[in-house]
Parts: C-alpha cells; sequence; structure tokens
C-alpha cells in the first residue's frame, strides 16, 4: 500500500529535481498515513536518497545503458503491484512524461500532470494542478483505483528527515522497444530544465551575432539560456533553446528576458519561474505586466554592465 | 502506409481563459478554437510524408461536433479521411481509450498525437495508446524518418537530443521540428473545395469511463507591479535580486 515514487538519474547521477520530488513523497506519505517506497534505476548514488524519510529504498538494474521509456515504465508496473501502491509519484521531466503515459496506460492508472501542491483532500484524492499553459489550476479529483501524480517543476522546498533507509539492489528485465542509435547530451552546462537561472534572449538582439552578450551573462550565473520563438524560427538560435507555449517549459528561480517582448504564448511558458526580470527598450511592452524587476534600456548597454558588475562580485 | 493523427481541438493561444457556473466549468464564449499547434505540426509531417514517400492520413478526433470545422481544415490542408469518435472527451484517459479502441480494428503503421495539447497541458494521451496497443512509442519527436518498415527518430530530451529507432508500427508524440513553422498550410479554395467531398465519419464511442474528474478551476493570484530599476542603476538590481528576491 506504501507510495511508490520515481526518482531519476541520469549516466549514474541522480537529477537535480529528485531531491525535490523525495520530499514531495515523504510529505504525501506523512499525509496519506503510509509509507513511502523510492524507486530508482541504474542509479549510482542511491546513499543521496537515504535522509527522504522512505520505509524502502530500491534501485533496480536494468541492462539498458539509456532511459528506455517502456522498459523503465515496466519496470515501475512490477514494483507497484509487489508494493500493492495506490499513489505513484512521479516528476514533469521530459523523461517523466515521456514515461507517464505508458505507465498510466499499463496500470489503467489516472494520471495528473503538473501538479503543484499536496492533496487537498485524500477520499477521495484531490490535486491541485496547472492548465491553460499556466494560466489557470484546475483542482481534479481523482476516481480511479490507482493514482499517479506528475508533481510540477520547482514548487516546493527540500526537506530531510533524520532516519535513514537502506537501499536494496533487484535486477530487473527489459522490455525494449525502442533502440538508441546516437545521443547528444549538453556536458557540464545548466540545461533549461535543471537550471536555477535561465537568460533568454528576443528578437530585440537583432541578429545571431550578438549572442554572446546573452552567453556572457548566462556564463556568470550559471545559466542556461533560451530564445523566444522567432529567434529560433529565424535560425539564430537552435529550436532547443525556445522556450514557451510551444516551446521548452521554464519553471527556474529566476529568469532573465532580454529583448523579448512578452507575447502572451511567450509568458504562457515561462510563467512558473520564481522571478522573472526583463530588460526591454519599450517602457510599454506587455512584459513587465508580469516581471517582477525591469530596466527599461538598451540591452546592448545594459548586458555588459550588468555581466561585468555580476563577475565583479564572484 | 497509412497514418493516423490525432487531432485535439484548443482555444487559440491568444485567448483569455475565464470559467463559469462557480468556475466549475470552462467558459468557451468567445473563444476560438484551433487545431492543437503539436498536432499540427505532426499533421504536417503527415501530409509531407504522404507527397514524399506516399501514404494515406486520417485525422480523428474523440469529441462532440463542435469540433467538426477543425477537422475540415485538417482535410482541406491534406488529409484524405476525417474520423470523429462521438463522445465528450471527459478525460485523457477516455480519449486514449477510443483511441485505443479505434486502432485495434483499424490498424494503422504511424500513429501521431501532440506532444501535449495547450489547453489541459496533461501530455499523457500518446503514452496511454501506446501501452494499450502494445505499440513503440517516441515523445517529443523532433525528427521523423521512415525507412520500409523501420522509423528513425529523434527526441528532444532534457539537455540533449537522441536518436531513437523502432519498429513500425509506432505512436509519436509531435512538437515543433518535425516541420518548420514555416512549413505550416493554411487552406486554400481549392482545398476547402476538395474537403467537401472527402470521407467525413461520425463514429458511435465504446463504454469508457474516466479516472479523474476536474471539480474546479481557480486563476493565479494577481500579480504585484514590476519594479523598475534605471538602467544607470545596475547595482540597485543586483541588490534586489540578492537581498530581496534572494535568486543570487
Ligand atoms: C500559435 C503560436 C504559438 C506561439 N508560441 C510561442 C512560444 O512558445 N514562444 C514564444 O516566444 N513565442 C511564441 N509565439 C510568438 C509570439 O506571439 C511572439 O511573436 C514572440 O514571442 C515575439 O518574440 P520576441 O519577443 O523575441 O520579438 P518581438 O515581439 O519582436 O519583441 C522584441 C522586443 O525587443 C525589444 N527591443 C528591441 N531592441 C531592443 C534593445 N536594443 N534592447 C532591449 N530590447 C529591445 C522591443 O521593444 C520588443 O519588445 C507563438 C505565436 C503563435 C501564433
Amino acid at each position: 500500500m506504501s507510495i511508490l515514487l520515481f526518482a531519476e538519474s541520469q549516466q549514474g547521477k541522480l537529477k537535480k529535481g529528485s531531491y525535490e520530488l523525495c520530499s514531495y513523497g515523504f510529505a504525501l506519505a506523512q499525509q496519506q498515513n503510509t509509507s513511502l517506497t523510492i524507486v530508482t534505476i541504474n542509479c549510482e548514488e542511491t546513499d543521496q536518497l537515504a535522509q527522504y524519510g522512505a520505509s524502502k529504498l530500491i534501485n533496480l538494474k536494468a541492462k539498458v545503458g539509456y532511459f528506455e521509456a517502456n522498459t523503465y515504465a515496466s519496470a515501475l508496473v512490477d514494483i507497484a503491484k509487489s508494493e500493492q501502491s495506490k499513489i505513484i509519484v512521479i516528476s514533469s521531466s521530459a523523461d517523466a512524461k515521456y514515461m507517464g503515459g505508458i505507465l498510466a496506460g499499463k496500470l489503467q492508472a489516472g494520471y495528473v500532470t503538473n501538479v503543484v501542491e499536496l492533496p487537498s483532500t485524500s477520499e477521495p484524492l484531490t490535486v491541485k494542478h496547472s492548465v491553460f499553459s499556466n494560466k489557470a489550476f484546475a483542482n481534479t479529483t481523482l476516481t480511479g483505483k490507482i493514482h499517479i501524480i506528475g508533481l510540477a517543476n520547482n514548487v516546493l522546498e527540500e526537506t530531510t528527515q533524520s532516519s535513514s533507509t537502506t537501499v536494496e539492489q533487484q535486477d530487473t528485465q527489459v522490455a525494449i522497444k525502442c533502440t538508441q542509435s546516437s545521443v547528444e547530451q549538453i556536458q557540464g552546462k545548466a540545461t533549461i530544465a535543471d537550471a536555477d537561472v535561465v537568460v533568454s534572449g528576443g528578437r530585440g538582439l537583432k541578429g545571431p551575432e550578438n549572442w554572446g552578450l546573452i552567453e556572457d551573462l548566462a556564463d556568470v550565473l550559471g545559466a542556461a539560456t533560451a530564445c523566444s520563438k522567432p529567434v529560433s524560427d529565424m535560425g539564430w538560435r537552435p529550436h532547443s533553446e525556445h522556450v514557451g507555449q510551444t516551446g521548452k517549459p521554464v519553471a527556474t528561480n529566476l529568469y532573465i528576458a532580454v529583448g523579448i517582448s512578452g507575447a502572451i504564448q511567450h509568458i504562457a511558458g515561462v510563467n512558473a519561474s520564481k522571478v522573472k526580470v526583463v530588460i526591454n527598450t519599450d517602457p510599454e511592452a506587455p512584459f513587465f505586466k508580469a516581471a517582477d524587476y525591469g530596466i527599461v534600456g538598451d540591452a546592448f548597454e545594459v548586458l555588459p554592465k550588468l555581466t561585468e558588475k555580476l563577475k565583479a562580485r564572484s | 502506409m497509412k497514418i493516423l493523427v490525432c487531432l485535439s481541438c484548443v482555444p487559440d493561444t491568444t485567448s483569455k481563459i475565464n470559467f463559469k457556473d462557480n468556475d466549475k466549468f470552462f467558459d468557451e464564449q468567445g473563444v476560438q478554437f484551433v487545431i492543437n499547434p503539436n498536432d499540427e505540426f505532426g499533421l504536417t509531417r503527415a501530409i509531407w510524408l504522404k507527397e514524399k514517400i506516399g501514404a494515406t492520413v486520417d485525422v480523428l478526433h474523440v469529441g462532440e461536433a463542435s469540433a467538426d470545422p477543425t477537422l475540415r481544415k485538417a482535410l482541406a490542408i491534406g488529409a484524405d479521411k476525417a474520423i470523429r469518435i462521438d463522445t465528450p472527451a471527459t478525460d485523457a484517459f477516455v480519449v486514449a481509450d477510443q483511441i485505443s479502441d479505434f486502432i485495434q480494428s483499424n490498424p494503422y503503421n504511424l500513429i501521431i498525437a501532440g506532444r501535449e495539447s495547450i489547453d489541459y497541458n496533461g501530455s499523457m494521451v500518446p503514452g496511454m495508446i501506446a501501452a494499450n496497443c502494445d505499440l513503440a512509442f517516441v515523445n517529443n519527436c523532433v525528427k521523423l524518418e521512415i525507412d520500409g518498415s523501420s522509423a528513425s527518430c529523434t527526441r528532444e530530451m532534457d539537455g540533449g537530443m537522441e536518436v531513437l529507432s523502432a519498429d513500425l508500427p509506432l505512436i509519436i508524440g509531435s512538437q515543433k521540428g518535425l516541420v518548420e513553422e514555416t512549413d505550416l498550410r493554411i487552406p486554400n479554395m481549392r482545398g476547402i473545395m476538395q474537403a467537401r467531398q472527402k470521407p467525413f465519419e461520425v463514429v458511435p464511442a465504446k463504454e469508457s469511463s474516466p479516472k479523474t474528474a476536474i471539480s474546479s478551476f481557480e486563476k493565479p493570484a494577481p500579480k504585484a507591479a514590476v519594479k523598475l530599476v534605471p538602467a544607470d542603476n545596475i547595482d540597485q538590481l543586483i541588490d534586489l535580486l540578492q537581498n530581496e528576491a534572494k535568486v543570487l
């Protein structure tokens, strides 16, 4: 009956969001008067999860070197069955959302993504989640027998417990449906998905040759770089940097938007970020209405100064 | 090759989102509905495949008759046949269940569904179909090549890309990248005329019960006004970010 939580790792290393997820899992288990079982797959840092109050910590060895969604979903189905879990908790990473639908189908479970809080009621279980691209929240009741909660990114503080859990190693079968033939992973740099800070540039930067300004600022802040849709459509930046309603979602601590007007579709995708700073020459730019801090000014003057001052500080 | 594109019909991206009846229901008044953008990228890729390697492209929607104009638009830009499973789309589970049931009696080589709809942002329908029908599945698909009975797909991950190969039948979660923005098609007069002659089937739904139910909606709390810092006082911005917002 314990709550089952999947903590993700990548190349053996725990993903940053896993700690937040485990904190949520423990709070949820307490609320539901049950225990927490944390599962990892091919993780080499399981001991780092020992402080999250789980009564069981299972590391599965799957003979597949990449995130194979069907294999991962099948492995979790087996554990969910043996633990008789009624509630399963996963993250909102691209991998988790890839696997989540498969998992829900296999378990015939109700599934809610982008959940922002602990359930407001337990019988039946009601969760609050963001809908309409961050323009609203819905309160949804899970009416099936098994429930999957997909926790949104960056919505709660991490908390650890004093007791510690020992790790069980188990083997699991592979159920490969897709074979990886090549992979390109950003190394040693923050990604839009897990960076604390994202620096994003729009059409106001005039051309790709000026992106050094964005990259320099991102470098001093250890930030990931992003861009508005037209910037990627024009080929100034790769599509993988396009953020917004039709691009990648951003839910970071600090989002700095430079030369971006703040169209509704852009804001929809980045509004889940905690603090937004806007730098724009036009005081009427709509983004100022959604921002916490702003500078009405020319990016070409403001950015070098900001970068320099931050450098001097560090 | 037979391709099925699953279409969701969503409020236009510029829509104001409002609720009615004590915030229990989405208020559709004044809202214009369009093909979900992620589905449209997939549909456009399907039509491209039809033109380049030969294929038939069917479009499928689970929902009520209000979506028919959207399905006709899909026919006008090149789809061959439209199918609507006639039942309210109560939740993702029901939608996936209906589509899975349809596919099981009408097999396709390739099934395309948007990685996420921009209304409820669930991101779960294609994965559920994959599980229900035991299909290979690639989500966040930004490149798709078909070679005989196998496919090579590029998936956008958090912080990277991977190339995956799988045998057909396959389902993908589509998004921008699969085609470019400039590849999207606008129906022309000829297409609209032709669409009138194309088959449009309304099929009854199977019995299926939802696993989730929305009880109410809320709007985010209103935001405090922006704090503006003069362009020549960068120190103040850094101070605010560090000591007030505590994000540096
Ligand atoms: C279906 C649909 C989906 C969409 N999805 C997305 C999405 O996911 N993401 C997205 O971003 N957009 C999306 N858009 C596009 C969106 O509507 C806007 O067109 C886009 O966000 C504008 O990009 P921008 O702010 O870079 O450019 P612009 O709107 O051209 O704004 C440029 C800004 O730069 C400022 N500026 C100019 N010079 C300077 C300078 N020297 N220093 C500082 N500021 C300067 C200007 O004042 C202006 O505000 C979508 C549109 C549609 C129709």
